[in-house]
């Protein structure tokens, strides 16, 4: 018989404790190597929507909040189109698509300012609810962790991914609480009550 | 007609979440299964990096942090490789970083109190993006070994962190490259977590006699794999078709 001849992705290997090092040097005190980390601003003046900020922090089993870990974002622009690799069309030249922000080394706490994502089509055409990729890496965590946060003051009932979970229950914890008008809170739970819903794409 | 969508990760290849040995993953692992859709326009685009974001010294750790005229101090390395898919075809454009601790295992970090001294020439971060055939290098000292508040007695080997981001955000992946040789690799915990021997040999550097430069520095090769993906849809990325 022949072979496939396929290779097996490279192992993921948890970030570690000073993935900050590597990934955002400046906030961690290395200064004077980049002139500012990548991801830490996403929307530029004339970026077009609705500016909002994203707040949160990332939970542990016993309640805890992570202060060594790294989220990174990804996220259509407010037409709903990706600002790299779409094959529908050039996304808004002012605006990234991508974040990536550390927690604070004292509270865990993170926030960032962007965009309202518009909606993005699911494979067979039905249209997905407006969200936001995340993706978590941290000291304990041995492969990225990835999920979704959609906003509560979006229509989220046809949307075909949230449709498709078995445990109903388990949904509201990709919905953000809203604080004020553009500004949202997303907590993400990695294990326990409310655990936040991780999916495998 | 092809999608572009990926190959199915293996997670029986990559470490689960839960590793009670690496004690930190206890309560940081979801005891949830994880939910599966098909790869979305989320998955099969990602953030692409241009060459403008580079500075000069970004894939050189023995200078990008020293005083003019000084460099770091520890046995000069070059670390070069391909970043491939799993169809062994190279990812061009692709950002690599990476990051470490410098020759005596400190890491230039303010939560990091090890008693070994900081490199006052070696900040410890690097990063660049691969060739038109997914090639990448750069120069750097060897790590050294680091202890940890694990067990009464881990230390962990001597190695690089690398975080890569393929042509998609569904690739993106962050892990730890070895160094051939290494006894440490089969006493530490976190590279315990992947569960065959087969898979972590694919994360150990060889040496690599032919790319070292004679009178100046050694040379180790790491081939990094991403996410294979089905004949592309995307006309514009060389891997396609």
């Amino acid at each position: 018989m022949q072979k496939l001849n396929l290779l097996k992705e490279s192992p993921s290997q948890t970030a570690g404790p000073y993935v900050h090092i590597g990934c955002v040097p400046n906030f961690s005190g290395i200064h004077g190597v980049y002139p500012e980390d990548l991801g830490a601003v996403m929307r530029r003046e004339g970026a077009k929507g609705q500016p909002i900020t994203i707040k949160g922090a990332v939970w542990d089993g016993t309640g805890t909040p992570l202060k060594d870990a790294l989220v990174e974002v990804w996220q259509p622009d407010a037409d709903g189109i990706f600002t790299s690799g779409d094959p529908r069309g050039a996304g808004d030249p002012n605006f990234s698509g991508w974040g990536r922000f550390a927690g604070d080394y004292d509270t865990g706490e993170w926030a960032f300012e962007t965009v309202k994502p518009g909606p993005v089509p699911f494979p067979d055409g039905r249209m997905q609810a407006p969200n936001i990729t995340f993706w978590v890496v941290a000291r304990g965590i041995n492969i990225g962790l990835q999920t979704r946060m959609y906003f509560p003051d979006e229509d989220n009932s046809a949307d075909p991914v949230l449709g498709r979970m078995e445990h109903k229950n388990r949904v509201p914890t990709l919905i953000a609480q809203k604080e004020s008008e553009g500004v949202y809170r997303f907590d993400i739970r990695l294990q326990g009550h409310k655990e936040t819903v991780f999916f495998d794409v | 007609m092809s999608d572009g969508n990926y190959f199915t990760r293996d997670r029986s290849w990559h470490p689960p979440a839960y590793t009670p040995s690496y004690k930190t993953s206890v309560v940081r692992s979801p005891n949830k299964a994880l939910i599966s859709f098909p790869p979305t326009l989320s998955e099969q685009t990602g953030p692409v990096f241009g060459h403008n974001i580079l500075g000069e010294l970004d894939n050189d750790l023995i200078h990008n942090f020293a005083q003019p005229g000084e460099s770091a101090i520890g046995q000069r390395i070059i670390v070069h490789g391909r970043v491939l898919d799993e169809n062994g075809r190279g990812v061009p454009g692709a950002l690599v970083e990476f990051w470490q601790a410098n020759a005596g295992g400190r890491y230039r970090h303010k939560k990091e109190g090890y008693l070994a001294p900081l490199d006052p020439n070696f900040g410890g971060c690097g990063r660049t993006i691969t060739d038109a055939e997914g090639g990448y290098r750069f120069r750097t000292v060897k790590p050294g070994p680091y202890p940890w508040p694990n067990r009464q007695n881990d230390w962990r080997p001597a190695h690089i962190h690398f975080s890569i981001f393929g042509s998609g955000f569904g690739q993106r992946l962050i892990t730890q490259m070895y160094f051939e040789g290494d006894p440490l690799i089969w006493q530490c915990p976190i590279v315990d977590t992947i569960p065959s021997r087969e898979a972590i040999e694919t994360l150990i550097a060889p040496l690599d006699m032919a790319n070292t430069i004679p009178m100046d520095a050694r040379a180790y090769k790491f081939d990094i794999v991403l996410r294979g993906r089905r004949s592309t849809m995307f006309e514009n990325r060389p891997e396609g078709n």
